[in-house]
């Protein structure tokens, strides 16, 4: 079977349209995603969809409660719609129709209704001070009846789009604007490589299954998206001082693998949470105390978590660069970790 | 105290309406309007005496809007609520059963208990579970309009909302959403003039709330909101220009609250002037002067009519009383298709 190199732009503008032709009842809402002569979306995510199903990408007004209203009504209705924001901070414009509405209807009504829908959001402090910036994981981790899947490359975002699709529940996923490798004027600087060979066949990343990105004895790095490639960088650093890391992506942050979690901790006996959001109520908490609940005698040091500061993104680069958790920041604080457990 | 100017003029005159509806369907809205406003009475008291859960907005008052309104629908029409939906439970077919069922949080309510009065609902019957966060529903609606709209069918979506929500951001983008892409959708505004205790008058210097169509381009229209027949009239005409892919109507129904806000509240922000005036107006005497004037019902049909709906009312509530308890455990049913909760 042939396969061909995508970024994850590329593989989510793929999988939208293989979607879309496959089953009538998707369509995409959102701003600026199917204009002639625009540039589908801000991160291009949806160019040129249009010309293939123009009744089914939905231009918006800049109206956030009017398109997750909408992705809710007409889900409610059989239809499956792909939401998108341009930032995800927008998300927050739009924060009773995802939290109480999309997330809680389902229940309210004694599971008679479903919400076959996809929300999707850009995270990442890139650069755009404090208001384009915020990584939201924890935020919408906090909140029952949302899946959330966070895909790291661009196999996983073909994966988990489609899996997210064909979804009975709301999935909301998250995608990193520095791992997105959008082209031309929407090309985003500091940008890593987080393409992928996409094979032919129609395959799903099955929602809420982690995977072991790098194999290693001494400590559990977990990270998803741009936290999940420094992960790696950093563990790259300390094979060459000896420290062996093992790097899981959860891919899915709800519902949470944690069996994949704890079989790695029962191995290494070290847990360290890398996170690109504030350290306050953050994804370390939750997913630290779950294994600290659950497999306590197996740590031979104390959970940590490697976190941005508890403060908003700031502009300044130099500071920008000291908050986000970087990999040599990473390296060190395993460092102290191993040396003194 | 001009707030009821409404549509006087406007609409069709009453024995029209009344002689398009005939005298079967015209006698089946006032026995609606009578169940409505039977069961919310028995529900206060219930209440009063401790022996409900919860809290409830009652629906007293207002109960020619959702039964004009439903009365009007077709079956694959879908309409959504607020806080304040027992009436449009009940105007849209969901049973009294099913209904006091849920204001128990009993297996057998309408919601299996896990709604609770505020979000009453089922779309197997056409209502949406109520929307309780104001203003929360008039997006949806849009959504649930455009569904029906990129399917090609022929069905409408109708929001009911009060006067409050007619100053949430969500009202803005809702009625911008359905009017740019001209969708099946009717947004009934039962303007009751209060929201909670605040007059609509200390919030909006504009007095009537359909006049703010015009920011959208759509069709606004009032109506006498204490006069089933006349809001029947105007839904109609709303609901036959959605079905015609003519886009959405914002539907003002100017009403009021015969009842405190939610469950103890004795209304002390009313005039008294303003409650004799609105109580004078009460639309189910009003209701009962328009069929005895066409000669469809006398006073003894009346007195049987409600005689047989308290009857019907009160073993509806006992049906709920005495229905099953959900487990405790239930509480971790029904959140995801395709997923169990972890915990």
């Amino acid at each position: 079977m042939s396969a061909t190199r995508l970024s994850i732009t590329e593989a989510l503008r793929r999988a939208i349209h293989e979607e879309m032709a496959r089953d009538s009842r998707v369509f995409c809402l959102g701003e600026d995603i199917g204009i002639p002569g625009g540039y589908g979306g801000a991160f291009t995510v949806t160019l040129g969809l249009e010309k293939d199903f123009r009744e089914r990408i939905i231009d918006t007004p800049i109206s956030e409660i009017a398109i997750f209203g909408l992705a809710c009504g007409a889900a409610a209705m059989g239809m499956r719609p792909i939401a998108d924001v341009q930032y995800g901070d927008f998300l927050f414009c739009a924060m009773d129709q995802v939290a109480d509405q999309i997330a809680k209807l389902r229940y309210m009504s004694g599971g008679k209704l479903t919400l076959p829908l996809v929300m999707r959001a850009p995270v990442g402090v890139t650069g755009r001070g404090s208001q384009h910036a915020q990584n939201l994981e924890p935020i919408f981790m906090s909140i029952p009846g949302i899946k959330i899947v966070a895909p790291s490359t661009a196999y996983d975002a073909m994966g988990l789009l489609r899996a997210a699709v064909r979804d009975e529940d709301p999935v909301l996923m998250f995608e990193h604007k520095l791992l997105y490798g959008s082209k031309g004027m929407r090309a985003e600087s500091g940008s890593m490589d987080a393409s992928s060979e996409i094979p032919e066949e129609d395959y799903v990343v099955p929602i809420g299954q982690g995977i072991v990105r790098r194999e290693g004895a001494d400590v559990t790095l977990v990270g998803s998206l741009l936290m999940m490639h420094f992960s790696l960088r950093a563990a790259e650093l300390l094979e060459e001082e000896g420290i062996s890391c093992e790097v899981i992506d959860p891919r899915t942050l709800w519902p949470l693998d944690l069996e994949l979690i704890q079989d790695s901790v029962r191995k290494t006996g070290r847990l360290v949470i890398v996170e690109e959001s504030p350290k306050q109520g953050g994804l370390g908490a939750e997913i630290g105390m779950q294994v600290a609940e659950t497999i306590p005698d197996c740590l031979l040091a104390p959970i940590t978590r490697v976190a941005a500061p508890n403060t908003p993104a700031p502009f300044s680069p130099v500071m920008e660069k000291a908050y986000v958790p970087q990999p040599e920041r990473i390296a060190e604080t395993i460092r102290t970790l191993v040396a003194e457990y | 105290m001009s707030k009821d100017k409404g549509n006087k003029g406007n609409g069709p005159a009453a024995p029209a309406i009344l002689k398009r509806l005939g005298r079967d369907k015209a006698l089946g809205m006032f026995r609606r309007m009578l169940e409505i406003r039977e069961f919310e009475e028995q529900v206060r008291f219930l209440f009063l005496e401790g022996k409900m859960p919860g809290t409830v907005h009652q629906y007293i008052g207002q109960e020619a809007c959702a039964v004009g309104v439903c009365s009007a629908l077709e079956d694959g029409d879908v309409i959504a609520s607020t806080h304040r939906p027992h009436g449009h439970a009940l105007a849209r077919g969901i049973t009294m059963e099913e209904a006091a069922g849920e204001l128990y949080g009993k297996t057998t309510g309408c919601c299996k208990g896990k709604g609770g009065s505020m979000h009453m609902g089922d779309l197997a019957r056409g209502m949406l579970p109520a929307i309780a966060i104001v203003g929360g529903n008039l997006p949806i609606v849009a959504g649930m309009a455009l569904a029906f709209k990129l399917r090609g069918e022929k069905r409408v979506a109708v929001s009911f909302f009060g006067d409050g929500a007619a100053n949430e951001g969500a009202f803005h983008e809702a009625l911008n959403a359905a009017a740019i892409y001209h969708l099946p959708a009717v947004y009934v505004c039962e303007n009751n003039q209060y929201g909670a205790s605040t007059a609509f008058s200390r919030v909006s210097l504009v007095e009537n709330i359909a006049d703010r169509a015009c920011a959208y381009g759509i069709e606004g229209r009032i109506a006498d909101g204490m006069d089933v027949f006349a809001v029947h009239a105007a839904a109609a005409e709303a609901l036959e220009r959605a079905r015609r892919g003519e886009g959405p109507t914002l539907l003002e129904l100017k009403t009021f609250r015969l009842c405190g806000h939610s469950r103890r509240d004795p209304n002390n922000y009313m005039t008294k002037e303003e409650k004799e005036y609105w109580q004078s107006r009460d639309p189910i005497p009003a209701c009962e002067r328009l069929l005895a004037e066409a000669g469809w019902i006398d006073a003894a049909g009346v007195e049987a009519l409600k005689k047989e709906t308290t009857a019907r009312a009160e073993a509806a509530i006992a049906a709920a009383q005495a229905a099953p308890e959900p487990k405790a455990e239930d509480l971790y049913e029904d959140l995801y298709v395709s997923m169990e909760v972890p915990r």
